[in-house]
């Protein structure tokens, strides 16, 4: 069986269930609302399997599932060398968000990178330690900051609520996910206007380490979807 | 551990004695703090960090250089070698053939004498110890850089600027076409200064955070002095992107960059002790008519040489160097609390040389 991991709830997965479903293969979640397994119509031998977005990148690089739909963002974040364990096969045009980092809004004189570096070194200066940086995407952030050269900063850890940090006084500055930017405006925080970190998507993976012995199923399945693949992913 | 790997570790270790170092432990768990605030964040992708009950954060030794040159800080005898044998940690971040366990043999000068004259004697030691493997030796001298900098007719602010990213190729770039003028500064900050120039800075919400409105009004007021600022003239500019460039044979490199004396006079004494240097490696039977030179040889994150540097390279690009290091005088003043010594060395991989050696 072909396995394809896909968000188990919220709207997540009711999108992912739309955009296959708008090219002829339909899914549907199984019995009742809280059990998480579901079925495909359309193309034999294909297998769901109803994950939480965030584990998707493990069982990818596992090789536990074949396909999996999550966000760019978290592939890139969870995956050491994301491009070697598994390949991008198509961006699903939902579930944007961009990773930014956002800076509170009295501090006038901080717009860019440049600034937030400039910043981070009368920081280190005046307080004795690096300028805080809270997020949950370390990998990503920190890859950022390096290919940038950015100095005199920490990246603390938080796995919610990232807002509230720097009135918490845990942070000076955050890293995270923001679709609209309400959420940041409410808590007096801005955007650095040049640093995207990483513009998300919901996004079909294949795996690079699942065993390919599902070569129709596949070639059915990209057939209906649109999209030309390889009947096998191996490492690159 | 393969037993040739430790044969090959045990030679150079008493190669390292005979040439009159004293062994030296270092702990393989070492405080995270230290090394975080030497490298920054940065380290975190390389070292494996672990959470110790009492101690807080640790990491597994990244390299010797650290905790050796805090021994030599706090007790060390002045002047002072020393060799070392360990296994040392590296995360991998890269699904590449690379060891992320392995071990290191190295050997550290301490010595305020004559430091062009240690650094020979190091880089000659190794070139000795390496001989029959057909490696490529490449050296460097960030110095010379750091010289070229500290020399630029611009502030003392923008200099220090410059310095602080010397060993961030991209940031440095940067920031030097800004001060010369090469790309016009950000939107928001040409905002930002005709804000402060109209005497009504943006409204910007309530202050949040450690980072207090004092500090704020201190940078607003520093950019404003910034702006009057005189670009780098196009000259200097072009002088010190030549010096980036410059990548030759030592002998030859000695003379061009006599040259560029004449539009950056500051590097004169860099150049001198260049030049001492290149005297002394001849001395001790090192050709450097043919041996490689750029001035930004080893000018990469996670590095903190601010004189000499050097490498032996296998054939195969994309191996790890056999061996390297270089001069860090800054780096004993960071850990040395107030005090400070001059000091040079470098480390082998006795796993690549039994490689070679094998092969």
């Amino acid at each position: 069986m072909l396995k394809i991991g896909v968000p188990s709830k919220g709207r997540l997965m009711e999108k992912t269930f739309d955009w296959f479903g708008a090219r002829g293969v339909t899914m549907r979640r199984d019995g009742a609302e809280r059990e998480y397994s579901g079925a495909v119509e359309g193309v034999d031998g294909i297998e769901l399997v109803m994950l939480s977005a965030g584990e998707i990148p493990r069982e990818l690089a596992a090789g536990r599932i074949h396909l999996g739909v999550t966000g760019s963002d978290l592939v890139r974040d969870k995956l050491a060398d994301w491009s070697m364990q598994v390949a991008e096969l198509a961006p699903l045009g939902f579930g944007h968000a961009d990773l930014i980092i956002a800076v509170p809004a009295c501090w006038v004189d901080v717009d860019t990178l440049d600034d937030l570096d400039a910043a981070a070194s009368g920081f280190r200066r005046t307080h004795g330690f690096r300028l805080r940086i809270a997020t949950k995407y370390h990998r990503l952030v920190r890859d950022y900051l390096t290919e940038n050269g950015i100095a005199d900063y920490q990246l603390v850890d938080s796995q919610g609520a990232t807002e509230g940090t720097i009135r918490n006084l845990t942070a000076e500055a955050i890293a995270d996910i923001t679709s609209t930017g309400e959420t940041l405006r409410a808590n007096h925080l801005k955007i650095l206007e040049d640093a995207v970190v990483h513009r998300s998507q919901a996004t079909l993976f294949a795996s690079r380490a699942a065993d390919w012995d599902v070569a129709p199923a596949m070639a059915e399945l990209m057939g209906k979807l649109g999209i030309s693949a390889p009947d096998a992913f191996g490492p690159v | 551990m393969k037993a040739e790997t430790r044969a090959e570790a045990e030679r150079l270790f008493a190669a390292f004695r005979t040439a009159g170092a004293e062994p030296v432990e270092a702990d393989i768990l070492l405080p995270a703090e230290t090394l975080l605030d030497l490298y920054g964040e940065d380290i975190r992708a390389r070292a494996y960090v672990t959470q110790d009950p009492l101690r807080g954060e640790m990491m597994l030794r990244p390299d010797f250089t650290v905790p050796v040159v805090q021994a030599h800080m706090a007790h060390g005898a002045d002047p002072a070698r020393y060799t070392y044998m360990g296994e040392v940690f590296r995360k991998q971040d890269h699904l590449l053939p690379r060891a992320s366990e392995y071990l290191q043999v190295g050997f550290e000068v301490f010595d305020r004498a004559a430091p062009e004259e240690a650094d020979a004697e190091v880089f000659a030691l190794f070139a000795r110890l390496l001989d029959g493997l057909d490696l490529m030796p490449a050296t460097g001298d960030i110095g010379i850089l750091m010289a070229a900098v500290r020399g630029l007719s611009t502030t003392e602010t923008r200099r220090a600027a410059l310095l602080r990213h010397v060993w961030r190729p991209k940031r440095f770039r940067h920031l030097l076409d800004r001060f010369s003028g090469k790309v016009p500064p950000h939107p928001a900050r040409i905002r930002l200064l005709q804000a402060i120039e109209s005497g009504k800075l943006p409204k910007s919400g309530p202050q949040i955070g450690l980072r207090g409105l004092e500090e704020i009004a201190a940078r607003v007021k520093a950019l404003a002095e910034d702006a009057g600022t005189a670009p780098i003239p196009t000259r200097e500019a072009a002088a010190l992107d030549d010096l980036l460039a410059l990548s030759g044979p030592a002998a030859e490199a000695l003379e061009r960059l006599r040259d560029m004396e004449v539009d950056l006079p500051q590097i004169g004494d860099a150049v001198d002790r260049f030049a001492d240097r290149l005297r002394a490696l001849r001395a001790r039977g090192i050709d450097t008519d043919t041996l490689p030179f750029e001035v930004t040889h080893g000018r990469a994150t996670l590095e903190y040489y601010d004189g000499f540097v050097f490498s032996f390279h296998a054939v195969d690009p994309a191996l790890p160097p056999v061996a390297s290091g270089g001069r860090y005088d800054a780096l004993t003043k960071v850990l040395g609390q107030g005090r400070s010594i001059p000091a040079v060395g470098g480390i082998v991989r006795p796993h690549m040389v039994a490689e070679l050696r094998a092969a």
